[in-house]
């Protein structure tokens, strides 16, 4: 092969929307039309679905493992519920505020973070999560402790869309959120700072090797990752017009990495997929069997990570190719 | 004299152990500069000392007359020092068009980059490409890396060296684990770089190593035995007795 004659579209054509994709963003819009009635699950799962966004960017992407990542989560939601409790209600100023709290939080935590291997990390994750649970545990005064915080009164979205009683505003709102962030890190993964970090989760030996400055990058996806997950916090705070304590909880954190490796960590897709099968499920099962219902959850989980690895995406990426492959065998 | 690469008294110790021991290494800009001695006699530890993957207990490094000692690897790429390993590290899950654009990212500048992709970077690309076409490598640029056989991956291992546009260029037995026949080509796309480029090379094979460096130096038990040019080398008795032995005698 020459140079002259060499075919640079499988690069160039990386980051193209598939249709399928486009077919994907159509979902939202089902979902509205086919459960009117179930906005405030439906808000949820997108809220749900940033946040192992911002997981999966930091885990999936750059190889971070995090069992405390609902620091991020919690402190954006205080923010913002802090924000409008105070008289600012003004929706996208609060996640504007949230997501720079929640990146600041990221940015100073992360040089903690990046010391040491993936115990290490497991570790000191849990442990800014657990000790961050216990300031706004201990702050009533400011966070209302245990009862939550209160007060929180939201203007109208752009001034003209008030946050109605059936979560009509809420519903789209934290889609048009969560599609448009979902956009940005789609790009960023695409970049060379995209392909850095899965440089660096692939082979983190050989990276300065080759001139990449490794905690720099790992610092900066970090404090992305925080915002994102702040913003979600803060969707949240906002939707609900409520902040509970347990927006900082372990279980949280560790709930959001077993929908991560439910859908397949590595895709943006992934992290949506995963949180719409998981919290379906637990929406179906906990109707079916109120106290049981965790045992199928469990079960479900078992079966994807010993049978279909890398969760639904790596399923569907083996299924694509099967049926590629047969393609070209009938030709 | 001008040198490219330095050391004054590089010592490295684990625990106990004496892995460097006093090393002053001048080689010369330009130089085809061979290291030899038997195994774990030390050479990967200076290697790593010398680009930084480890900190000396004691002594300098210095390139192209500064003194890098204190500098992490990253930086001292930037100088212009660059180095494969002699185990393959590379990016399994990456294509190799991928993995070399990366490295060539990185030295343009533009791997912090995060809004527009990787192939709207058409320096980056494009330059990539050049230099898998000039290591015959363009028929697997969208080959993943895992895909490839072993010889094919020691190349990617130098392709992503030379995207560093070295000045120095530190090849840690670049032919290990491959093929005879692969491994003259190999060298042959070695001995085409340009001469500006200073090369140290480590390597086992005795033919190889007389046939391509003008340098050598011999090391043993973390130690300079001695250094010189290869005839002077082959007829030093201190050599033959603790490393060549039969390989030149034969």
């Amino acid at each position: 092969m020459s140079l002259a004659t060499f075919d640079l579209s499988p690069l160039r054509r990386a980051d193209r929307w598939h249709p399928a994709e486009l077919a994907f963003w159509l979902l939202p819009v089902a979902a509205y039309l086919v459960f009117p009635d179930n906005l405030v699950l439906l808000t949820q799962i997108a809220i749900t679905a940033l946040f192992c966004l911002s997981l999966d960017l930091i885990l999936g992407y750059a190889g971070i493992v995090s069992l405390g990542h609902a620091a991020f989560f919690g402190f954006g939601a205080y923010a913002a519920g802090l924000l409008a409790a105070n008289g600012i209600g003004d929706p996208l100023a609060g996640l504007a505020v949230a997501a720079l709290a929640s990146a600041a939080l990221g940015f100073v935590t992360s040089f903690l973070v990046l010391r040491g291997s993936d115990l290490t990390r497991l570790m000191v994750t849990l442990g800014i999560a657990m000790m961050l649970y216990e300031v706004a545990n201990k702050l009533t005064d400011l966070t209302g402790g245990v009862d939550g915080l209160q007060g929180i009164e939201m203007t109208p979205l752009l001034g003209r869309f008030s946050f109605d009683l059936y979560g009509k505003t809420a519903y789209w709102y934290a889609v048009a959120v969560l599609f448009l962030l979902f956009w940005a890190a789609r790009r960023l993964v695409h970049s060379p700072f995209g392909l850095s970090l899965k440089g660096i989760r692939l082979n983190v030996a050989r990276m300065p090797a080759i001139g990449a400055p490794v905690n720099a990058r790992l610092s900066a996806i970090y404090t992305i990752g925080a915002a994102y997950a702040g913003i979600a916090g803060a969707l949240l705070a906002q939707t609900t017009q409520f902040v509970a304590l347990d927006v900082l909880s372990f279980n949280r954190s560790a709930e959001l990495m077993l929908i991560l490796v439910l859908g397949g960590s590595g895709s943006l897709y992934g992290a949506v997929i995963g949180t719409i099968v998981f919290m379906s499920a637990h929406h179906v099962l906990s109707d079916m069997n109120p106290e049981y219902w965790q045992f199928w959850l469990g079960a479900l989980l078992v079966l994807v990570v010993l049978f279909a690895r890398d969760g639904v995406m790596g399923s569907v990426r083996r299924l694509s190719h099967a049926a590629g492959g047969r393609r070209k065998g009938e030709r | 004299m001008d040198y490219a690469l330095q050391t004054r008294n590089l010592a490295k110790n684990f625990g106990g152990f004496t892995a460097t021991n006093n090393v002053s290494l001048n080689i010369e800009a330009g130089a085809r500069h061979a290291l030899i001695g038997p195994n774990g006699a030390g050479k990967t530890t200076l290697i790593n000392l010398l680009t930084g993957f480890l900190e000396p207990t004691a002594g300098r490094v210095i390139l192209q007359g500064e003194d890098v000692t204190r500098l992490g690897q990253h930086q001292r790429v930037k100088r212009g020092l660059a180095r494969t390993f002699q185990i393959n590290r590379l990016f399994a899950d990456l294509t190799v068009l991928e993995s070399v654009t990366m490295a060539v990212n990185e030295r343009l500048g533009v791997g912090a980059r995060f809004w527009k992709p990787v192939g709207a970077h058409h320096q980056a690309v494009d330059e990539a490409v050049a230099l898998l076409d000039s290591l015959r490598l363009l028929d697997v640029a969208h080959a993943t890396t895992r895909s490839l056989a072993y010889g094919k991956q020691r190349l990617i291992e130098i392709a992503l060296a030379l995207a560093m546009k070295p000045r120095v260029l530190l090849l840690d037995e670049p032919a290990a684990g491959v093929p005879t026949t692969e491994s003259r080509e190999l060298f042959e796309s070695i001995a085409a770089l340009p001469r500006d480029v200073t090369i140290l090379l480590i390597e086992h094979d005795m033919d190889l190593v007389f046939r391509f460096a003008d340098r050598i130096s011999v090391l043993v038990g973390g130690a300079l035995l001695t250094h010189g040019t290869p005839e002077v080398i082959a007829s030093d008795p201190k050599v033959r007795e603790v490393y060549l032995g039969e390989a030149i005698c034969a």
